[in-house]
């Protein structure tokens, strides 16, 4: 009889990895605050501590700094932790461990020692989550050299990056659209292949425009193309996936073939990925651009409470409004 | 050998959780008046949470974290405060918030996703700090303003919340040793609830208990009956003295129990045992101090029935101000960020105002 491949979610294709690695590689643990018996208050651990146990799934104090700090220790001794901070909100108090010692480990020792770490984050918002629980702030770690910053934008490719993840020798920040944890469901064979890191995925083909996204922002930005197809207008759609070390020649591809490119991004607009895009593609596509580059962002505000985050958050028609605009030009 | 420090952590309770006093009260226990108000104020505190609950359950509030269970020390310890102290809350402290001064609507408003609610209106709140959301920051902001008073030798005193989780952050122990260290005028409540969410209050900490990290900290710690709104009272009045009058900082851990789930998004029968919330529920603050109240004579049941009415009363009139309130416009989001908005921030005030209105 042919297995059946259930359809899952972005949230369960987490779990699936997990066990997965776990399963293949004894050096594999997962901690963080309720990753244990609760299965994470996202249920991104759910299941794990039932099969492994606690010595492996471990519920650890409240403390992030203990978090990002311990698995630091863990890591140099050959460990792969995958360790979870509760929201992407809650990273900062690790902020100093991650970048200060994960992120340079390698280098300080000239490859004696490493830190093959997962630090995995919920992150985004347009969930109606409480204050701090919203914030995109992916831009931050992707500052930090030494540092990987992997976004998945659907179950396959959360599967497969998140095992390309923790295969991977250094630190890596990966980060979950918790918006879309649960927006779409898709086969995800449980066959252990890792996706490639570093690398952006085309979702879409067209010769008109470039889309550049990344995150929850690829199904805003996916029904912006329909419509736009509708109009006779079709749009690349690039989802950049690891957003650091950059692919940028996939977009180079793309806006050589297109000649417009509207980055679109939840994070607040100054110092942004969006805005290292923008700089790359203006130094080295300069001569194929015929019309501006444009940004859908988030403000450069705080993240609101949920009241006024979808005020906030880029709608399909602010993408549509710029791509319009760069069609115009 | 020689032992060159010793230390003993003292636990408190008056009222048992029969409601039985089971050693000489303090004096102020003996103004009926004043535990009759608490208890007032206990049951208003709980009237609203469970009305905000239902709330969130019919689509008109956001996440929100109930303080069922939690109301004698949440009450015992706002109202013991002066009015020229400060509250730095944690976000299940709104029993505190209320004897601030802060209106039920406010606190709505926070949780309907407004950041309005965190403007009080109050004269009585007005130095009061928002709720922090992340866990034990809030701890080193009270050591900050206790020194502020400190420097400013005001005869003022800080007052703040967290879990028992957020004893293990780190901003936790920073704040307690500088507090310790430079003697300040702060009081720290550890509302030790015996969960942080899933995680329960043993593979929290190794210490037997929270108080003790105080000895750490080189103050005093003392461990009260958190149900027990005379134990909480009288530890929180004397902490309160003893910081105002110059003699440093003081923690209490208070051990209470969280009835309800850990938020509204939270389902704790994933992780913990009917059996264990059931036997919660005997020791739980309000009747304990209902039954003391009656024994003695000063409480009846027509009271009780016409508390109860004007407890719903006073809420629903708050969520009718809640749901009435206008929705606050986009420019809010640019107009608070700075004193003055940046000239390089017009531009996309404009843009949010112009995808607001089309
Ligand atoms: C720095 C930080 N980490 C994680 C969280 C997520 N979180 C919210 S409440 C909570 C548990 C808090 O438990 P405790 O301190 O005991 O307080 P309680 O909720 O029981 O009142 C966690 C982990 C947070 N808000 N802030
Ligand atoms: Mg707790």
């Amino acid at each position: 009889m042919p297995e059946i491949t259930p359809e899952i979610t972005l949230v369960e294709a987490i779990p699936q990895a997990l066990a997965y690695e776990m399963q293949h590689d004894k050096d594999v643990v997962v901690l963080g605050e309720d990753v244990g018996a609760n299965g994470g208050v996202f249920r991104a651990t759910a299941g794990l501590h039932e099969r492994f146990g606690s010595e492996r799934v471990m519920d650890t104090p409240l403390a992030e700094s203990m978090i990002g700090g311990m698995s630091v220790g863990m890591a140099t001794q050959g460990m792969k932790p995958v360790a979870e901070f509760q929201f992407m909100g809650f990273i900062y108090p690790a902020v100093n461990q991650i970048v200060c010692h994960a992120a340079r480990m390698r280098n300080r020792t000239r490859g004696r020692l490493s830190c093959p770490i997962v630090y995995r984050a919920p992150y985004g918002g347009g969930i109606h989550a409480p204050e701090h629980h919203s914030e995109s702030t992916e831009a931050m770690f992707a500052h930090i050299p030494g540092l990987r910053v992997v976004i998945p934008s659907s179950p396959a490719r959360a599967y497969g990056l998140l095992l390309a993840a923790i295969r991977n020798p250094d630190p890596v920040i990966f980060l979950e659209p918790k918006r879309i944890y649960r927006l779409v469901k898709q086969e995800v064979p449980d066959n252990g292949e890792a996706l490639p890191l570093d690398k952006c995925f085309v979702l879409r083909e067209g010769s008109d425009i470039t889309l550049v996204t990344w995150g929850a922002m690829t199904h805003e930005t996916q029904q912006a193309a329909d419509q736009l197809a509708h109009q006779g207008i079709q749009a690349d759609i690039i989802d950049v996936a690891t957003v650091k070390p950059l692919d940028i020649d996939t977009i180079l591809n793309s806006v050589e073939k297109t000649g417009r490119c509207v980055i679109i991004q939840e994070a607040a607009r100054t110092c942004s990925v969006g805005a290292e895009i923008a700089a790359q593609i203006g130094e080295k596509a300069f001569d194929y651009l015929q019309a501006p580059l444009r940004r859908v962002s988030g403000y450069d505000t705080v993240m609101p409470y949920y009241k006024l985050e979808k005020q906030y958050m880029p709608s399909v028609k602010r993408i549509l409004n710029a791509a319009h605009e760069l069609m115009e030009y | 050998m020689t032992t060159v420090a010793n230390f003993a952590i003292d636990y408190r309770q008056y009222l048992n959780e029969h409601g039985e006093v089971n050693t000489k009260l303090p004096d102020f226990a003996n103004n009926s008046d004043t535990l009759i108000q608490n208890y007032q104020d206990m049951v208003l505190t709980r009237t609203f949470d469970l009305k905000a609950v239902t709330l969130q359950r019919t689509g008109k509030l956001g996440t929100f974290p109930p303080i069922l269970g939690q109301e004698a020390l949440s009450v015992g310890i706002g109202s013991s405060m002066q009015k020229d102290d400060v509250l730095v809350p944690s976000y299940r402290d709104h029993g505190a918030q209320f004897q601030r001064g802060v209106s039920m609507q406010e606190v709505l408003l926070y949780w309907g996703g407004d950041e309005r609610g965190s403007n009080f209106a109050s004269a009585n709140a007005k130095d009061d700090l928002p709720i922090s959301v992340p866990i034990a920051s809030q701890y080193l902001h009270a050591a900050g303003i206790a020194k502020a008073f400190q420097y400013r030798q005001q005869k003022r005193v800080a007052v703040t919340f967290c879990g028992d989780g957020g004893t293990s952050e780190g901003d936790f122990y920073e704040a307690i040793n500088l507090a310790g260290t430079w003697k300040l005028p702060v009081v720290f409540i550890v509302s030790n609830n015996q969960w942080a969410i899933s995680v329960p209050r043993d593979i929290q900490s190794g210490c037997e208990t929270l108080a003790q990290k105080a000895i750490a900290a080189g103050f005093t710690g003392v461990q009260v009956d958190g149900n027990d709104i005379i134990a909480v009272r009288e530890a929180s009045l004397n902490a309160l003295e003893h910081a105002r009058n110059g003699n440093g900082p003081a923690l209490i851990e208070a051990i209470t129990y969280r009835l309800g789930d850990h938020t509204t998004a939270d389902d704790a029968k994933r992780y913990r045992s009917r059996e264990e919330t059931n036997a919660a529920w005997q020791r739980e603050p309000i009747a304990r101090l209902k039954s003391y109240l009656v024994n003695i004579g000063v409480w009846n049941e027509e009271q009780e029935k016409n508390l109860q009415t004007q407890c719903a009363a006073k809420v629903e009139k708050a969520v009718k101000a809640f749901l009435d309130m206008p929705k606050p416009n986009v420019t809010e989001i640019f107009d608070s960020l700075y004193a003055q908005l940046p000239e390089a921030l017009i531009e996309q005030r404009e843009e949010a105002i112009s995808e607001a209105s089309s």
